[in-house]
């Protein structure tokens, strides 16, 4: 495939005579289809946010026109007053954006894209044109749900996880076309991940360079390759279940509707057993890349790294045998919630093996407070409280108790904004760098990075409270029940709080774009890491390496006797390195 | 407003809020174990000139600890977890006893059926109030639960007790009301635009106030 033309150049980006069109639209270049992922899907992760603060104004402030409501239509808010068939289109699409088109993409579009072939020594993907669909795909789904906010009827509003018969049924949810079209870009985002999927386990598998063995695979690409194993199996099952639920809605099947032979919980079942593995997809590649971060920010090699490996594979299977977690309150036979229960108690096990192991590498480290390093530090205490708060919900009596309250708000808030979002927000100023050939402005970063933590933890640590007092999910108004109407100052200062998260973010995002053209030219290698990404020049140009690189060690020889710096280059040969026989890793 | 879980007004109420006080304190003790080493360790270990890291690739002891400790926690937590989710919701938990009602979910209301004087369902002395569930304190009842429509989801938070309305399926559930007095039902399961609204009066009287209450609705239902 993309093989780099030698020359006698010393510029790296020489040889690129692509038009603009193929290089920054229609690109086969992984590079630039993870930066094509990252442009979009910050997009989508603000207009996740958006809606969330429409949904925090009514919570807070409910029945109270919202401040800038008056330019949504009347369908939506008249006057600014949000009213129910909006909200629950906001609770909907809230979720459909952060989990489909936000969190995944960031995580997976972005960084399996971008870091794979850089980590392991290769020139691109191993399909490059499948990779380019993947992105396109993913684009025009992006599009089809955006438009659905502004269709006559309105958006999808039967909840991300768009339970049936209320799903399936244009009469009962009282949306029509944008239920159909939440369907159709489902489709296509799964679509675009299996793509995706693909293309990156089978890289990983042909195209390491020589010496790159499986266990000297950095923890980053190694849970990208098993997160793309979880991908490809679990995608197709949303796919068909999606394609489904689009036939009952428009061609008159019935899987789902009981009214006329149908099987309501069959939906749940379809959905889960995507919907479970999905939820190691969107916390997994966080956890590869924040080990990655950590013992680079401690200068010190991994603790654990075989534990560490063997964890992710353990999550991984374990992901697949506990989707029944949340259907026990569904009518579901009980017998069968008590194995999911253990099952899920379980996943503690290999969750904990990944926290002591980050604790052990910061153990004796030499702590360079970096903004990726406070924002990786922040996954691991942030990750242990969703990790943790997940235990009550998976004993099923608790269970009983808490399912659809405000305490599995608070938890997958936990996990998905405390552990993902931080994770991200760690690992985009690392390979900013290697993206654009800048670093992200420091103070501004730190200054981010402490205001998003405190507010995020004032928005999401009281909903713990919220959830215990019985507060349900997803509902309009909490001050119609008598017993939540003690606990709306608790809303009013979520909501606040959740404002100002949100103003935060525009640190962030003015951070990001200044940097592009002003931020400090970043040399070859700022972190002083031992990643094969960091011997190319910054930005990475296209084809990455004229050949590629020959690998000695694992990547995290921090602080190694060996040589007298702190680190010790995947690379460098030292006196003492063997040669790698030629036929123990793939040539291309 | 509370800090903690609200009153408890069922048998279930203290298994599940002692079992909730164990969980707190477990992970309470994981969650305080993480945080102080990973404040301790920020402050103790951060950069200082000329120092190097200690050099370390892991060590099979600690391994093998944090592995086997959450390992046995979480079945031992399991096992304890199972014992009670038999008791309450196992297919053979509902007592023999158990007083019926019928509650039949739809888009945005609940339809209470009572058993009238002979206190079984399914006969002519029965009757329909809506949004109103009156049960009689001290005694085990069980709702039976169905849905006209869509999934519906059956919660009253004193009781601790939470049980989708299925369409297509038909649900026992069943509680024992401990404490008299008025309280809230609520649905949990996202069940439409008024979903928010769909909320009904709970009414947990004396047997005799149950019974005069029967008589007058039963008489109001037939008019």
């Amino acid at each position: 495939m993309t093989t780099v033309a030698a020359t006698a150049h010393p510029a790296p980006a020489h040889h690129d005579d692509r038009s603009f069109i193929r290089k920054y639209v229609f690109s086969t270049d992984h590079k630039i289809i993870g930066i094509q992922f990252l442009f979009v899907s910050l997009f989508f992760l603000l207009v996740g946010g958006l809606l969330a603060m429409q949904m925090r104004w009514q919570l807070g402030f409910p029945g109270k026109p919202m401040p800038g409501g008056g330019v949504l239509p009347e369908t939506m808010a008249p006057g600014g007053v949000i009213l129910p068939e909006y909200y629950i289109q906001l609770v909907t699409m809230h979720g459909t954006f952060m989990v489909f088109f936000a969190i995944m993409p960031l995580l997976v579009g972005v960084y399996a894209n971008f870091l794979i072939p850089l980590k392991i020594g290769t020139h691109d993907m191993a399909f490059p044109r499948i990779n380019m669909w993947s992105f396109w795909s993913f684009f025009a789904a992006g599009l089809v749900m955006l438009a659905s906010l502004f269709v006559p009827d309105g958006a999808a509003r039967a909840g991300w996880t768009m339970y049936a018969p209320l799903s399936a049924r244009h009469d009962l949810s009282g949306a029509s076309f944008g239920q159909e079209m939440w369907s159709v870009s489902i489709i296509l985002v799964g679509l675009s991940s299996i793509l995706g999927s693909l293309n990156y386990i089978t890289t990983i598998i042909n195209n390491r360079a020589p010496g790159m063995t499986w266990f000297r695979l950095p923890l980053s690409v190694w849970s990208l390759f098993i997160t793309a194993i979880l991908g490809l199996l679990a995608l197709p099952v949303l796919s068909g279940a999606a394609i489904m639920l689009l036939f009952d809605q428009i061609i008159g099947t019935h899987f789902f509707d009981p009214a006329a032979g149908g099987q309501a919980l069959l939906w749940q079942h379809l959905f889960w057993f995507f919907g479970h593995p999905e939820v190691y997809i969107l916390i997994l590649p966080a956890m590869g890349m924040v080990s990655d971060i950590i013992a680079n920010g401690s200068r010190k090699p991994i603790f654990g790294y075989h534990s560490m490996v063997f964890a992710i594979v353990a999550i991984a299977f374990l992901g697949w045998i506990v989707w029944g977690h949340h259907m026990f309150m569904s009518g579901m036979n009980p017998t069968l919630g008590s194995s999911f229960m253990v099952s899920t108690l379980v996943i503690a096990v290999p969750s904990a093996v990944k926290t002591f192991n980050w604790m052990g590498t910061m153990w004796r480290g030499n702590l360079r407070f970096t903004v990726p390093m406070l924002n990786a530090v922040a996954f691991v205490a942030m990750f242990v409280i969703g990790g943790l708060s997940g235990i009550f919900m998976a004993a099923t009596p608790v269970d009983m108790f808490i399912h659809d309250t405000y305490f599995i708000v608070a938890h997958l808030h936990y996990v998905l904004f405390g552990g993902s979002l931080f994770a991200l927000f760690a690992a985009i100023p690392y390979w900013y760098p290697k993206m654009f050939g800048r670093l992200m402005h420091e103070g501004w970063g730190k200054v981010h990075f402490w205001l998003t933590f405190i507010f995020y933890n004032l928005v999401f640590f009281p909903m713990h409270i919220l959830g215990m007092a019985g507060h349900m999910r997803r509902i309009y108004d909490p001050t119609q029940y008598a017993f939540l109407q003690p606990y709306q100052p608790m809303n009013e200062f979520i909501s606040i709080s959740a404002f100002l998260l949100f103003a935060t973010q525009i640190i962030f995002f003015v951070n990001f774009w200044w940097s592009l053209k002003r931020g400090k030219p970043s040399g070859l290698n700022p972190w002083q890491d031992n990643g094969l990404e960091w011997t190319l020049p910054s930005p990475a140009p296209h084809g990455n390496w004229e050949r590629v690189p020959t690998v000695y060690r694992g990547p995290y020889e921090f602080s190694s006797p060996q040589v007298p710096e702190d680190y010790l280059p995947q690379t460098r040969r030292l006196p003492s390195d063997r040669e790698p026989a030629a036929a123990s890793a793939a040539r291309h | 407003m509370h800090w903690w879980l609200p009153l408890k007004g069922s048998t279930f109420a203290g298994e599940v809020d002692g079992l909730f006080l164990a969980i707190t304190i477990i992970t309470g003790i994981a969650f305080v174990l993480v945080e102080v080493g990973l404040i301790w360790f920020v402050v103790k270990y951060r950069q200082r000139p000329g120092r190097k890291a200690f050099y370390t690739h892991g060590s099979t002891r600690a391994e093998v600890i944090w592995t086997a400790i959450p390992a046995v926690t979480m079945v031992a937590l399991g096992l304890i977890s199972n014992h009670y989710w038999v008791r309450i919701k196992g297919r053979n938990s509902v007592p023999p006893n158990a007083y019926p009602i019928a509650i039949h979910a739809k888009q945005f209301e609940w339809q209470v059926t009572y058993p009238g004087p002979d206190g079984k369902l399914g006969t002519s002395d029965d009757f329909t109030v809506r949004n109103q569930l009156h049960v009689p304190v001290g005694r085990p009842i069980v709702v039976r639960l169905t849905s006209e429509d869509v999934i519906h989801s059956f919660f009253v938070p004193v009781f601790r007790v939470k049980q989708d309305a299925v369409p297509g399926m038909d649900i026992n559930a069943w509680f024992q009301a401990t404490v008299p007095g008025t309280y809230e039902l609520g649905c949990a399961e996202l069940c439409g635009l008024g979903h928010y609204r769909m909320r009904a009066q709970v009414f947990v009287q004396s047997q005799e106030d149950y019974d005069a209450w029967t008589k007058q609705a039963a008489q109001e239902a037939s008019s």
